[in-house]
């Protein structure tokens, strides 16, 4: 007879107190100074941006997981972050429609249908931005705000980004819109400057990833190696020849720090082994610059980390942890000395009939 | 000063809240004479014990009650006098039926007077001899009888006897008291431990603790300077600090904390020439071959929020949980799980009818703070438990795959090295009960054969 008050479980019966809500509202917390600045510099509507890219991406969870039959989950905040992440990839002059047609791809298409939670190919923000590059060129290309404009002027200024400029016109036309080298990579580091919403400011993204280490969310290992890599390959190919370029350049243009620490780290489009972790970020930050050098796109963090998706479980599978101990070599066969002799022959025919 | 590093195991580990304070502080206390003890006859690792007694038989204190089996088991006494009322089946937290007997005992029998024994002139046979006899088993929670512990297969060369004052689990503080409350004791069981194993001369004995525990290293470091004999005949004893990490009790992981040697996956650890015995069983090795007293009581730490005065008690093996918890002056109602042993890997007990037996080290009584009552989520492949495990292994993996029926190929996940510690599951976000996941995988593949 059990006694109804008494709950049975397999054990451990002490839990940690992180929880998958709190993991995805932490995140949400260190992302959200970048949209206060944001909002600040292109104006409010990115608000209304990011409220459109969150409602719909929470709306088509809660449909899906309604229409699919399981249990409701937006509380956990993961479709909340989805929905933040995913306006922090869009220009911020885009029409609304975008940010609403992004979540409804997100959460249906790249989330739910391959299964919801932890089952997801691709990181569903990045993909979200894909599926729109292609659905909605233009505005996804051209649809930047210079930053003040709209302190001023009553309509937003189109403007580059700094690496369209680096692009198409090299680094001299760059600095020429944007100051002095000392000056403008100031303004790239705080984040004045035109770029996707949440892209821009150097400074508060390194501090929210910051944060996200400090509260063991992640982990150094891909943010550093991305980084890193970056850095080094801007080095010795940014420039007019080789080993004359400026890795500070390239890691404060673009979508760099955003990608390192908030993209390329989600849990599950990204490995989970330290080892992996590193080969993981070295290949994004490559990835990153090979497009940024030789595609036909002047920013390529969105592509690179999306490429590293589709070679998640490769690399996954090809790291394994560290056991603790091997178990004990098999007792050898008792006549060990003799055949020892033979065999070598053997083998060697063996192995020259398999090479005819 | 520098602090110097504390040796610890290297691979994984978690720290849960300790709650030790809840009973640390409370000294062992004798439990009064309960009227009926329910008596399992499988109180260890092995086959259960051979009832010899019938109902209506009159027991003295210390008498057979079981048999040991035959291959692996121990056998079990009466822990007082008094008459047997039935030889039946009795409930049990893992099988949960085995054979018990129901001891009535006398309250006017006087209890039994133990006189110290010269055990110094007896060989390391005779001595292992007395600890088979006296039902000594592990005291640690696994219950594996320790003569055969005590046995290595003679190709194997044993160097270090490790003493098991780790106490890793949260709450549980049964050790922690009789470390400082019976130093001296564990010094000389210590000594009969070395003496066994033949290590006197050319071995060591190393007591492992972990510095949460401050006093009881002090104390038990006292009680070796204090021990005569430890000098006179010259052993190697001595007392390890360790750094307080989860789970650090197992024995490969306090293996490779006190000697760096790492046990090879399904090996003993005599392969790295170490035995390993918990600091309980130390004192019951004393009092077998000391005092020639068979296994019969234990110290057993209830404890947890819902209990209203946490205590350690001396009771008798075979003391209901009942009677235990109307002593500690019953639960609270917000009382939610009773689990037997240690939070991370003891049993929930579905009511009060079980017993005391020379396994448990504790009762924990759990309010619906203290413990996840909530469901589980989906693997999000966050990792932690990956760098959590103690044995390299991939619990999420294997989680996955048993979430889809899938229990071939779990076992290159590592699954027949898993001892259950449950430090995946603490550390998971989602609350997977990855444990609960890896033993119905076991239980597959031993199905399958």
């Amino acid at each position: 007879m059990s006694d109804p008050r008494f709950h049975v479980s397999v054990s451990p019966h002490l839990r940690d107190t992180a929880t998958i809500g709190s993991i995805m509202w932490t995140v949400s917390a260190a992302l959200a100074p970048q949209l206060v600045l944001a909002a600040w510099i292109f104006g409010p509507r990115v608000l209304l941006l990011a409220a459109v890219s969150v409602g719909s991406c929470v709306l088509c969870e809660a449909a899906m997981q309604r229409g699919l039959g399981k249990k409701v989950t937006v509380r956990d905040g993961s479709a909340v972050l989805t929905g933040l992440l995913l306006a922090y990839v869009l220009p911020p002059g885009v029409p609304l429609t975008l940010p609403f047609w992004g979540g409804v791809f997100a959460m249906c298409i790249a989330k739910h249908l391959f299964g919801g939670l932890g089952a997801n190919f691709f990181n569903p923000a990045l993909i979200a931005r894909a599926f729109l590059a292609v659905g909605f060129p233009v505005a996804m290309t051209t649809a930047w705000i210079a930053p003040f404009a709209w302190h001023g002027a009553a309509d937003a200024v189109s403007t580059a980004t700094p690496l369209y400029l680096l692009k198409h016109y090299g680094a001299a036309a760059m600095f020429q819109q944007y100051g002095a080298h000392a000056e403008a990579l100031r303004h790239f580091f705080l984040g004045i400057r035109p770029g996707c919403v949440g892209e821009t400011s150097t400074l508060l993204l390194l501090l929210g990833g910051l944060v996200l280490i400090w509260r063991r969310i992640i982990t150094w290992h891909i943010p550093a190696a991305m980084l890193g890599t970056a850095a080094l390959l801007a080095w010795v190919f940014g420039g007019e020849t080789l080993f004359t370029g400026d890795p500070l350049l390239h890691l404060v243009t673009g979508g760099m720090f955003l990608g390192a620490f908030f993209m390329a780290t989600d849990y599950v489009t990204s490995p989970s082994q330290p080892r992996a972790k590193l080969l993981y970020g070295v290949g994004a930050g490559a990835l990153t610059m090979l497009i940024r050098f030789k595609g036909g796109y002047p920013e390529g963090v969105c592509y690179a980390i999306l490429l590293m998706n589709c070679l998640n479980p490769v690399i996954e599978n090809a790291f394994r942890p560290k056991r603790f101990a091997a178990p004990l070599p098999k007792p050898e066969p008792k006549p060990a000395a003799k055949p020892e002799a033979k065999p070598a022959p053997d083998a060697s025919q063996k192995d020259g009939e398999g090479r005819k | 000063m520098p602090t110097p590093q504390l040796a610890t195991f290297t691979l994984g580990g978690v720290h849960p809240p300790g709650h030790k304070d809840l009973s640390c502080t409370v000294p062992i206390e004798a439990l009064p004479l309960p009227e009926l003890l329910t008596i399992p006859l499988l109180q260890h690792f092995g086959a259960p014990a051979d009832p010899v007694v019938a109902a209506k038989q009159v027991v003295a204190e210390g008498d057979l009650l079981g048999a040991a089996p035959k291959g692996l088991g121990a056998p079990v006494h009466a822990p007082v006098a008094g008459t047997v009322k039935r030889v039946t089946t009795v409930p049990h937290p893992v099988l949960g039926k085995v054979r018990g007997v129901l001891l009535e005992p006398d309250p006017a029998a006087a209890p039994r007077a133990y006189a110290p024994l010269d055990w110094e002139s007896r060989t390391p046979q005779e001595l292992l001899a007395r600890i088979r006899e006296a039902g000594v088993v592990g005291m640690g929670g696994a219950g594996f009888p320790t003569h055969v512990k005590l046995s290595p297969p003679p190709d194997l060369t044993v160097d270090t006897l490790l003493i098991n004052g780790v106490e890793c689990e949260s709450y549980v503080t049964a050790d922690h008291r009789v470390m400082l409350e019976r130093s001296a004791d564990l010094v000389a069981g210590v000594r009969m431990l070395l003496r066994v194993l033949g290590l006197e001369r050319k071995g060591r004995a190393v007591i492992g603790i972990e510095n949460n525990k401050p006093d009881a290293i002090e104390a038990v470091g006292r009680a070796i300077a204090a021990d005569p004999a430890v000098a006179r005949d010259g052993l190697d004893m001595s007392v390890l600090p360790l750094a307080v990490k989860y789970p650090q009790g197992s024995e490969k992981q306090l293996i490779e904390a006190a000697t760096g040697r790492r046990v090879p996956a399904g090996a003993l650890p005599a392969h790295v020439g170490c035995v390993v015995q918990n600091v309980g069983t130390a004192v019951a090795v004393y009092e077998a071959c000391g005092l020639g007293r068979n296994l019969t009581h234990r110290v057993v730490t209830l404890t947890g929020r819902g209990v209203a005065r946490p205590a350690n008690l001396l009771c008798p093996v075979g003391t209901p949980l009942s009677v235990l918890v109307e002593h500690v002056g019953g639960l609270s109602d917000a009382a939610v799980k009773v689990v037997q042993g240690g939070p991370m890997m003891g049993f929930a007990l579905a009511d009060l009818s079980y017993t005391v037996t020379k396994q448990s080290n504790g009762f924990l009584f759990l309010t619906r703070e203290e413990t996840d009552l909530s469901d589980f989520g989906p693997c999000i492949r966050c990792g932690r438990c990956l760098a959590a495990c103690p044995m390299g292994l991939m619990p999420n993996e294997i989680s996955i795959y048993m979430e889809r029926e899938r229990f071939e190929g779990t076992d290159r996940f590592g699954l027949w090295d898993c001892f259950e510690c449950g430090s995946c599951a603490f550390v998971c976000p989602a609350k997977r009960p990855l444990v609960q996941f890896i033993r119905v995988a076991k239980l597959k593949l031993r199905q399958k054969g």
